[in-house]
């Protein structure tokens, strides 16, 4: 840990962390649209501008369509950028999500989960980011405040790295944890990250032109590239993570997080602010004789496979819970878990629950109800209080 | 319905009773909107329009659907009791078209607010305007985003300071009616929350307009502009102008489904269909 790095305590919602750290991150362009649960992230870096706080441009636009184009023509010409947004507005930025990362801008995005209507429903649920899964950016689901104000650091310096050069998400569930107050160290990360220095950008002195046409004798490549980048994400991953636990002294990882899984039987994997109840069920377990462990993935792109695997190994059996779900098939952590556990020799059986879709509440003893067998359908569709 | 000062025959009072009983069997009470909100007001100004429409056997209640967005404007359609949808966010107009060239016996009326309609949606505005097609599109302008917090919209004047322009809006606003009329809408409107009996007069004549009918209502949001209700009235009171600024009659701009179905009829006689 740095010394004579400064810290306070302050006590904050997810979108005014998420505010912070891109303020802090020295992101130069931010553009938006409003959109609940994520509008607050925007109000705040609006103020910070306005107020000389943050040396940035605010560009308003007339849909979040608009706000993802401008920020990959603000990334590409060589600014660092910044957006937040959810649900219907992710679903709308489809299309520029694709381009951002064949484009290789580096963009980091907020996302405060929240379910995808009609049957219009504000409530977290993680199907806006996790149906974007394929559009080639990096996805990190945080299960706190603090995680989300250091992990959209990170990103920055993930996303910017020479060998990665991907956009990515950071996402928390809308209301759980984007309008919920909680205690987070505000680290001064100046020395940590640097002014944006692209790696390439839009150069006026030697003209070149962007995003043309690519035959089929030359597209392939262009993915190739983009999958391989994905794989050494990983591995910067592991040295960001490591280097902002020597310079703030938080280990907030990038990848996983294990909970008393060393010698579990039973292990329960999870994605996001559901991940705490699944803590406090682990104790429960154990009180009652259970051996039963915890494993959180931060990183859903990219996989961690190998790290999955290496977890995972020796349990004998594993329950997946998914805020979201694909119709037609299951819950999409499940079956990507399933397809990465088939690889072992023996393999642990693995069963997955579809768990508070559209806001519902998980508490702790869903966890504890469905390791103990008590629930043995696939969607849990009690609500326990 | 009173014609003197004197005490309403039983007669009359058999009659506000029943109009008043026909309403509430078209909408669910109360609202979820703010307590003085203008939205409301809209919502009693179309339902009377509609109730007036079909009492002279002009319009049926079956045949009417209400369109809406996202917003505060788009909850409009959880208040009705008959034919809605409650659309994506600045996709109301392209829903309606879908409706409306799939039906076109239907009314099919389209509530947005200045966000839903000008900005994310803006481009679907415009164009349903220089078709001509025959909805009737009514806009709660309140010159701001009220759901997410008051942020600024492309109506909001310049100078106004809102969450996301603590220090003013540097932007120019767009002037929906002008904006209607010059993308080619045969009818619009503008009233405003203050002039009820007017927008009524209005909504009924859109509704009777064949062609894209546009009537722009402007309401207040004391919630978000932190102003009384009574001084938003009366800020609203003052607005220039206010009248019905353009009417086409029918005859002389030929509405778009009409036109598309002779053109089916007529390629489907010639046999090339």
């Amino acid at each position: 840990m740095k010394s004579n790095t400064t810290r306070a305590v302050r006590i904050i919602t997810g979108n005014q962390a998420a505010a912070l750290a891109a303020k802090n991150a020295k992101v130069r362009v931010v553009a938006a649209y409003p959109i609940t649960p994520a509008t607050p992230v925007v109000e705040e870096l609006s103020k910070m501008v306005e107020t000389g706080e943050m040396k940035a441009h605010f560009i308003l636009v007339e849909s979040e369509h608009s706000a993802m184009a401008a920020c990959i023509g603000a990334s590409a010409a060589g600014s660092r950028t910044f957006t937040a947004t959810s649900s219907h507005g992710l679903a709308y930025m489809h299309e520029l999500l694709h381009y951002a990362t064949n484009a290789r801008t580096p963009v980091v995005m907020a996302v405060a989960n929240r379910a995808i209507g009609p049957g219009w429903n504000i409530w977290a649920d993680l199907s806006d980011s996790i149906s974007q899964r394929d559009t080639g950016w990096m996805q990190f689901y945080c299960s706190d405040n603090q995680e989300i104000y250091d992990t959209i650091i990170m990103a920055y310096r993930i996303a910017e790295h020479r060998d990665v050069l991907l956009p990515a998400m950071v996402c928390y569930d809308g209301f759980v944890l984007s309008h919920t107050a909680m205690p987070i160290e505000i680290t001064d990360v100046n020395d940590f990250i640097d002014e944006y220095h692209p790696v390439w950008r839009l150069d006026f002195d030697e003209p070149s032109t962007h995003g043309n046409i690519l035959p089929p004798d030359y597209f392939m490549e262009l993915r190739r590239e983009v999958c391989e980048a994905h794989e050494r994400a990983l591995k910067v991953m592991k040295e960001v993570e490591r280097e902002f636990y020597e310079y703030s002294g938080r280990l907030t990882p990038l990848i996983l997080e294990e909970y008393r899984l060393e010698d579990a039987d039973v292990a329960m994997v999870t994605m996001g602010a559901i991940s705490s109840e699944a803590k406090i069920a682990v104790d429960e377990l154990r009180k009652r004789g259970v051996k039963a462990g915890l494993l959180r993935l931060k990183a859903f792109r990219p996989f961690p496979k190998q790290e999955v695997v290496e977890k995972l190994g020796s349990v004998e059996k594993v329950y997946v819970f998914d805020r979201s779900v694909s119709p037609g098939f299951d819950g999409q952590l499940f079956s990507e878990l399933k397809a990465v556990l088939w690889d072992l020799r023996s393999p642990p059986e693995v069963y997955g629950r579809i768990v508070g879709l559209g806001g519902r509440d998980v508490t702790s003893r869903v966890f504890e109800k469905a390791v103990l067998g008590e629930l043995d359908k696939k969607w849990v569709m009690e609500v326990i209080y | 319905m009173m014609t003197g000062f004197g005490t309403p025959t039983t007669a009359q009072q058999a009659g506000q009773a029943s109009n008043q009983d026909k309403l509430r069997e078209l909408v669910k009470l109360p609202t979820t909107w703010c307590p003085g909100c203008g939205n409301g007001i809209i919502l009693g100004a179309f339902l009377r329009a509609c109730l007036k429409l079909v009492d002279n056997k002009e319009l049926e209640m079956k045949n009417i659907v209400v369109v809406s967005g996202i917003g505060c404007s788009g909850r409009v359609t959880q208040f009705l009791k008959f034919s809605s949808v409650h659309s994506t966010h600045g996709r109301a107009i392209p829903l309606a078209t879908g409706i409306k060239l799939a039906n076109p016996e239907l009314k099919v009326v389209v509530m947005m607010g200045d966000g839903d309609a000008f900005a994310i949606g803006g481009n679907h505005f415009i164009h349903a305007a220089r078709r001509n097609i025959d909805l009737t599109a009514i806009i709660f302008n309140n010159s701001l985003y009220g759901m997410t917090g008051g942020q600024l919209s492309p109506t909001t004047q310049e100078g106004e300071k809102t969450p996301s322009s603590p220090f003013g809006n540097v932007e120019r606003p767009f002037n929906i009616s002008e904006l209607a009329i010059t993308a080619g809408a045969t009818y619009v409107a503008r009233w405003t929350t203050f002039h009820v009996k007017q927008l009524q007069k209005s909504i009924e004549d859109a509704l009777s307009h064949r062609g894209f009918a546009v009537v722009e209502v402007i309401t207040g949001c004391p919630t978000r502009t932190k102003k009384k209700p009574s001084e938003l009235l009366k800020m609203q009171k003052n607005i220039r102008p206010l009248r019905v600024l353009k009417k086409v009659e029918d005859q002389e701009v030929e509405e778009f489904v009409s036109k598309y179905y002779r053109l089916v009829r007529e390629l489907g006689k010639t046999g090339r269909r």
